[in-house]
């Protein structure tokens, strides 16, 4: 009998065969935290008594939620992290490198390798093979100390996309219709596995969209095969010796296969203040939503290929007198390529603000906490209530076309009509 | 361990950011944080409830971010235990890494109301509605799950088996 892709990873992990429902003690590759759940991780640490990271070069501290801090007491605990990176020799990811998803992709995560990070989205990484889930600080520090970590194998969903999708319909219209469609605890406890043509042909940067959101599914991971795409995306990120195909096994067993045709579906977007309250963006409901903040950024949608989308709707035009629109290249790399290639100045130009890489406003501490009663579109991937900062906000999500013409329009509005 | 309080009820997706606001989250003294407990689900909260109170709500509690600091927040309120029809993955493994003692139980969540007097026995996981005098049995807890509350939580137990082996 096969194994599905999270079987085989954890498998090779914890030096035995094991099948979904099976406990192990897996070797853990690479750590991370971030700023908000690092200093918990770095105390925890000391309380073990355990001098030093079992593997420093794989082990990133990132200071990105609240960066540069708004506040004292992060400014602090930022120096807190700094000082345990040059004690341990851990790596340090400081404030402007960009958010600890994006970076571990371009820098540090390979395929078939084991990730544990503190932060829900760390199951961004199973994009391109790997095994990457979130957890809480104390399960990190004790990963980063030992390199071990405890795992239930998952079961398995897996949701087979076939058919192109049309223009103006995006990887983020696919994982939110998805979300609406098995709800946000729909895959609670379980793997996500996306495959099919239509995610055969999306580009590393695309699938990294699905499998960042497979937590708001309630997923501990969204893992997608490493091909071709994969190989390329290594290739250009400069390591590509790291570069392996891996794939689940013909006969693996799924606990449920969900077959969708890509051609059906149209952008989407979440209405408050869950994820799985989507809507297609030609309902009803969609029509005359004024929107006061358009935010373009974050681990879900702020990379290159977003930016260019978006900048291509907004190139020579003005956003909407009654709407502010935010722009947060996801890392360092990101902005550079943005500003070679004239992004930067196109969003300038349309009326943008231009912040720092990193989480920006998704995290609510700074750049760009919404007024009472405003509405923000994001093309982040939570939209709870409270979480730009004000309980009295409302959050929106969809693709970075769906943003880039809701910020000319002024209200929500279908990107079809602008690509 | 056997707790008994009066039930706080909470609907479905009791969010991260509902347990504990980002915005507070400039700190990890417990102390702090449970100063804003529940504040984005049920503002008065903290006024209303007592030590020893119980939290009760439906479906996928504790979804959203990996900090542990929601955990700690509730711990440190004074929140004796949480029952809930299911909880998000990465709360339920925090919850036993800080020694938050949960239960699932799906026909309480449904039928517990907010003001019932409960009593819970955690090793058991009886659940008793004194109000209504109900009694509904909690999921058991996986063993190496237990393992971990046996030994006080993961650093605990990471530090005896350092010790053993």
């Amino acid at each position: 009998m096969g194994q599905t892709l999270v079987e085989k990873i954890l498998s090779a992990h914890a030096g035995q065969k094991l099948r979904a429902g099976d406990m192990a003690v897996c070797e853990v590759d690479v750590c991370l935290t971030q700023d908000g759940t690092g200093p918990l991780a770095v105390r925890q640490i000391e309380k073990l008594g355990i001098e030093g990271v079992k593997n420093p070069q794989k082990t990133v501290l990132f200071i990105d939620h609240a960066a540069p801090s708004p506040r004292k007491e992060l400014a602090n605990d930022h120096m807190l992290l700094r000082a345990f990176a040059e004690k341990t020799g851990s790596q340090l990811s400081d404030i402007g490198d960009g958010v600890c998803h994006q970076v571990i992709m371009e820098k540090y995560l390979n395929p078939g390798e084991l990730l544990i990070g503190a932060d829900s989205h760390t199951c961004t990484g199973g994009a391109i093979g790997a095994f990457a889930t979130g957890m809480g600080s104390t399960d990190v520090a004790v990963g980063m100390a030992l390199g071990k970590t405890w795992l239930r194998v998952p079961e398995t969903l897996k949701f087979v996309i076939s058919g192109s999708l049309a223009p103006g319909v995006y990887s983020k219209d696919v994982i939110l219709h998805i979300i609406g469609m098995i709800g946000a605890d729909g895959a609670t406890y379980k793997a996500m596995e996306f495959a099919g043509e239509t995610v055969e042909k999306m580009t590393v940067p695309e699938r990294m969209v699905l499998s960042n959101m497979a937590v708001e599914a309630g997923a501990k991971c969204g893992l997608i095969a490493s091909d071709g795409m994969t190989e390329a995306f290594m290739t250009e990120m400069g390591r590509r010796e790291f570069f392996k195909s891996l794939r689940a096994d013909d006969d693996a067993v799924y606990e449920r296969v969900y077959e969708l045709d890509a051609a059906a579906i149209v952008p989407t977007v979440s209405f408050p203040h869950t994820v799985d309250n989507t809507r297609p963006i030609d309902h009803e409901d969609c029509r005359e939503v004024s929107i006061q903040q358009v935010f373009i950024g974050t681990c879900t949608n702020g990379r290159i290929e977003d930016l260019r989308i978006a900048a291509a709707i907004l190139k020579g035009r003005k956003i909407h007198h009654g709407t502010r629109l935010i722009v947060t290249p996801a890392s360092r790399r990101v902005y550079g390529q943005a500003l070679r290639e004239g992004l930067l100045e196109i969003f300038n130009d349309a009326g943008a603000s231009i912040n720092t890489p990193g989480c920006g406003a998704c995290v609510g501490v700074h750049q760009g906490i919404l007024g009472d009663g405003e509405r923000c579109l994001a093309t982040q991937n939570r939209n709870f209530q409270g979480r730009m900062g004000n309980v009295k906000g409302f959050i929106y999500l969809g693709s970075p076309a769906t943003a880039a013409a809701t910020a000319l329009a002024g209200k929500l509005v279908d990107p079809r009509n602008y690509v | 361990m056997i707790y008994q309080g009066k039930a706080w009820k909470f609907g479905d997706d009791v969010d991260t950011d509902a347990i504990i606001p980002a915005r507070y989250l400039n700190t990890s003294d417990p102390k702090e944080l449970a100063k804003h407990c529940m504040e984005d689900a049920d503002p008065e909260f903290m006024q209303k409830m007592r030590v020893g109170d119980i939290i009760v709500a439906d479906k996928n509690f504790g979804c959203g971010s990996s900090r542990e600091h929601a955990p700690m927040a509730i711990k440190a309120a004074g929140i004796a235990c949480v029952v809930a029809a299911t909880f998000a993955r990465i709360f339920y493994r925090n919850a036993f890494n800080t020694g938050l003692p949960i239960l699932e139980a799906g026909e309480a969540a449904a039928e517990i109301k907010s003001g019932d007097e409960l009593r819970i026995d955690t090793m058991t996981g009886r659940i008793e509605n004194l109000t209504t005098g109900k009694t509904y049995q909690a999921k058991p807890i996986p063993p190496f799950m237990q393992e971990l509350i046996d030994d006080g939580g993961l650093m605990a137990h990471i530090s005896k088996k350092s010790k053993t082996s």
